[in-house]
């Protein structure tokens, strides 16, 4: 019975987990892409210099400044933001199958997930 | 510059080919090459498992279970590669490049459906067994060797992070070979450890400063027009000449790394 009822939501959360990765790569990629149009038409004419490592200033490292900066309508912070949310599709991804075991119960799996989600938000929080 | 990018990318694809293309021939330094290239690992792995996952074969749990291991895995190879010189990573690159071509040129052989079971010690907690589609209803499979497939994992999410490549070829091999999992689920599987796995090392470039818009900006969407139009698909399922000859890029590529690495220019 455990079973059945399981298969049936399994195909179900399978759905939902496809067309929010989907939905995760378009909408970022819309993103960046509204973001490089932006970039490269104040932009574009300047040869970047990707030799030398700079490394990225603060603003364009951290969850928070990467949002504060793209309200800013700056080009480089729209990119970013879509980046982020690229990033952060897996780990909805994971969030979300943590839900699915917590409906099924499924003890081992909830654990099993969780740590995987607290190393992914460690990592994006910047702990690594 | 972005023009010829896309172009590029959308008939080679792969993190295997844009770290080495962007430093080789655009002069990029290798950690905004690595970072660019594990935002495309991401858009392709999402991708491709919109379609996969509707298909019930990946097995979410032997996935989950292993994901462990990757992140960790992936986590440790990032912060190592802040650690080590950009010259050390290009030569390890170079030896991973070799080595898959290697691997890819290789017929693979068909693992054999091993239908004993045996050990039972680990997997019955865990529930790691499952059944996939079949022509002729589920086909249930056991999984086998699981601290071995789980060292494996570590040592592929390792790489994903210090080199900001899927690590698809390792993973395979791990489920395929050791763990002794169906051949289309360790595919399917693999694929979306993939996204999880290069989501932690992402995450530790972003924090870095690794992930730069400008360069990024067009890696990806070129991945994601290359992946749309389906070149993605004729690449993985190629023609066995189309097989050699990528396996010839990528070895060129690796010598090429590992020389340019050795002599300090990287």
């Amino acid at each position: 019975m455990r079973d059945r009822k399981s298969s049936i939501s399994d195909a179900e959360i399978d759905e939902i987990i496809g067309n929010l990765l989907r939905a995760g790569v378009i909408v970022s990629s819309l993103i960046v892409l509204v973001g490089g149009g932006l970039y490269l038409a104040r932009h574009g004419t300047e040869s970047p210099n990707y030799h030398i490592f700079w490394g990225e200033p603060s603003d364009l490292r951290k969850v928070l400044g990467i949002l504060k900066f793209a309200s800013s309508y700056s080009g480089r912070g729209i990119i970013q933001a879509g980046l982020l949310l690229l990033i952060a599709t897996p780990v909805m991804r994971v969030a979300f199958t943590v839900i699915s075991f917590t409906i099924q119960r499924d003890k081992v799996y909830i654990g099993v997930t969780l740590i995987v989600l607290a190393v992914l938000i460690f990592s994006l929080a910047g702990g690594g | 510059m972005t023009a010829g990018f896309l172009g590029a990318l959308t008939g080679l694809g792969g993190g295997v080919v844009i770290v080495p293309l962007l430093t080789l021939v655009f002069g990029v330094d290798i950690r905004y090459a690595i970072g660019a290239s594990l935002v495309s690992v991401i858009a392709t792995s999402c991708g491709a498992a919109a379609a996969y996952v509707k298909e019930g074969f990946s097995n979410i749990r032997l996935g989950m279970f292993l994901e462990m291991a990757t992140t960790f895995g992936a986590v440790f190879g990032a912060a190592l590669a802040a650690r080590i010189s950009t010259h050390s990573i290009a030569v390890i690159f170079g030896f991973v490049l070799v080595y898959s071509a290697f691997l890819s040129t290789r017929h693979r052989a068909s693992a054999a459906v091993t239908t004993e079971d045996t050990r039972h010690f680990l997997p019955d907690s865990l529930r790691l067994d499952a059944a996939y589609p079949g022509s002729a209803g589920p086909v249930s499979y056991h999984v086998h060797h699981i601290p071995t497939g789980f060292s494996l994992m570590f040592l592929a999410g390792g790489l994903s992070g210090l080199l900001g490549i899927g690590s698809g070829a390792v993973k395979v091999l791990a489920m395929d070979r050791a763990m002794q999992v169906p051949f289309k689920v360790s595919t399917t599987t693999s694929n979306f450890m993939i996204g999880v796995t290069a989501a932690a090392s992402a995450s530790v470039y972003l924090n870095r400063g690794y992930i730069d818009p400008g360069l990024s900006m067009p890696v990806m969407l070129g991945v994601v027009l290359g992946s749309l139009s389906g070149s993605w698909i004729l690449m993985a399922s190629g023609t066995r000449t189309l097989r050699i000859v990528f396996a010839v890029v990528i070895l060129i590529l690796g010598f090429e790394m590992i020389y340019n690495g050795i002599t300090g220019r990287l």
